[in-house]
């Protein structure tokens, strides 16, 4: 099918985007990689009546080491991009390790890390891995501009927190605490499909080889990211054997997150793999922050 | 209807201008405004590769991009690579290699898979068969799409050797 008939925009700065979203609001959308939103308006599931294309914003594109040793990336830098950047690598392991699920090689050439981000879809391996790292996101309209923590983001299904006027500018990483460990794990029936179910885990050490601070965060699985807080309240100070985990990866699955089912899978199924996922993400994650992984 | 949008952009080394409506994807612009069917389109939302065309040296979903976001920009499609007397060492491969069949899916599958042997000149399976992931082909079963790609790298490899 074809797209509805739309106005089109594609401001070059900043600015002149969030004229265009104050003025147009409601009615706009802002155009990214395009990489959901072009599927939704050629199933006309989408008719935004105009189109804000952000795509020859060039000052959007960057990946930046920040002075405390984490970093920032600029909403439009692609998804190829970060996959091959050595900065990702080094500072953030967990995205980096999310990049090759994420969809197909033709997919990742035009996908951003903030178009992923604002469209807020609970299968979204960076937005599960945005929550793990403690990221947050700055967005920004012609009144000012707000940090919000990728936790208070996502608030419901393909819903966030972002206004129709805003722009989401960047996304923000603090450095990881040493001996710190992550993992991303997930289920697909095709390499490049939505996960069934996908958990990202980010293990803290203590010296005494306790686990500190554990984040276990679910995708495919509710309506947004969600995070096992059980799960990992069981784990707090306490030493990570098979048992432990054992455990903790049940109580996820059984107590902290509430399927559904639907053509794909069936909530039993997905409670299933949240199970084996949990405990293999905390295995490597633990395996990691002691240096083993 | 939207007002039409005025774009300059390469298409296989030529240079053309046109005027747009900003709906119109480029999958399309690509077929019925150039004249270049070989870009082929099959679910038209992502999920295919039949449209796949490599944009600034990149492979992209032709079907998920508009036509006027190619305003500036460098494109090559599958009419751009060969000439049927002095066939790409890449399509010479799926035909020795029956790596074609109906046809459809080849063009998406050949345009993703240049910049990719750009990238791995040597590629084992595995690495081709993640390479090959977002295209959908109906007909082969994949092995001599595989086969083909194995061929291409040797040909490649004998030409650089030359």
């Amino acid at each position: 099918m074809k797209p509805a008939p739309f106005e089109y925009f594609a401001p070059t700065t900043i600015d002149e985007a969030l004229v265009h979203l104050a003025e147009y609001g409601y009615d706009a959308k802002v155009l990214a990689g395009g990489q959901s939103l072009i599927p939704m308006m050629n199933f006309r599931l989408a008719q935004p009546s105009v189109i804000v294309d952000i795509n020859k914003i060039n000052e959007l594109s960057y990946i930046r080491a920040n002075e405390d040793g984490g970093l920032r990336i600029g909403a439009m830098a692609r998804h190829n991009q970060v996959e091959h950047s050595s900065l990702i690598a080094d500072r953030a392991a967990l995205i980096f390790e999310a990049m090759p699920h994420i969809a197909t090689v033709q997919v990742r050439s035009r996908g951003t890390f903030g178009g992923s981000i604002a469209h807020a879809d609970p299968s979204a391996e960076l937005a599960a891995v945005s929550v793990a790292l403690e990221g947050s996101f700055l967005l920004r309209n012609q009144r000012g501009e707000r940090w919000v923590p990728a936790n208070e983001f996502f608030v419901g299904l393909f819903t966030s927190v972002l206004e129709p006027d805003e722009l989401l500018i960047e996304a923000k990483f603090p450095p990881l605490p040493e001996r710190t460990g992550c993992a991303l794990v997930e289920v697909a029936r095709r390499s490049h499909d939505f996960a069934l179910v996908g958990v990202a885990a980010v293990v803290t050490l203590d010296k005494d080889n306790l686990c500190q601070r554990v984040r276990l965060i679910l995708l495919s699985v509710g309506d947004g990211p969600v995070e096992a807080h059980q799960a990992a309240e069981m784990l707090k100070g306490k030493e990570l054997t098979a048992e432990s985990i054992r455990a903790a990866a049940e109580t996820a699955a059984k107590k902290d997150i509430d399927p559904g089912s639907d053509i794909h899978a069936s909530a039993e199924y997905r409670r299933h793999l949240a199970g084996v996922l949990s405990r293999r993400a905390l295995v490597k994650a633990y395996d990691r922050a002691r240096g083993d992984g | 209807m939207s007002k039409p949008v005025d774009i300059a952009l390469t298409v296989n080394n030529n240079h053309y201008i046109r005027s747009v409506e900003p709906r119109l994807l480029l999958s399309d612009f690509l077929r019925h405004e150039l004249g270049l069917t070989g870009t082929h389109i099959g679910c038209e939302h992502g999920v295919c590769g039949a449209c796949s065309i490599l944009f600034d040296g990149q492979p992209i979903r032709s079907c998920l991009m508009f036509a006027v976001q190619a305003d500036g920009h460098e494109i090559l499609t599958i009419e751009g690579l060969g000439t049927k007397d002095n066939l790409h060492p890449l399509q010479e491969s799926f035909k020795e290699a029956h790596g074609v069949q109906c046809g459809f899916c080849t063009p998406g599958f050949i345009l993703t898979l240049i910049p990719f042997l750009e990238k791995n000149p040597n590629p084992d399976e595995w690495e081709i068969r993640k390479a090959i992931s977002g295209n959908i082909c109906r007909c082969t079963g994949y092995q001599h799409i595989v086969d083909a790609v194995k061929l291409a790298a040797e040909k490649m490899a004998a030409n650089r050797k030359e």
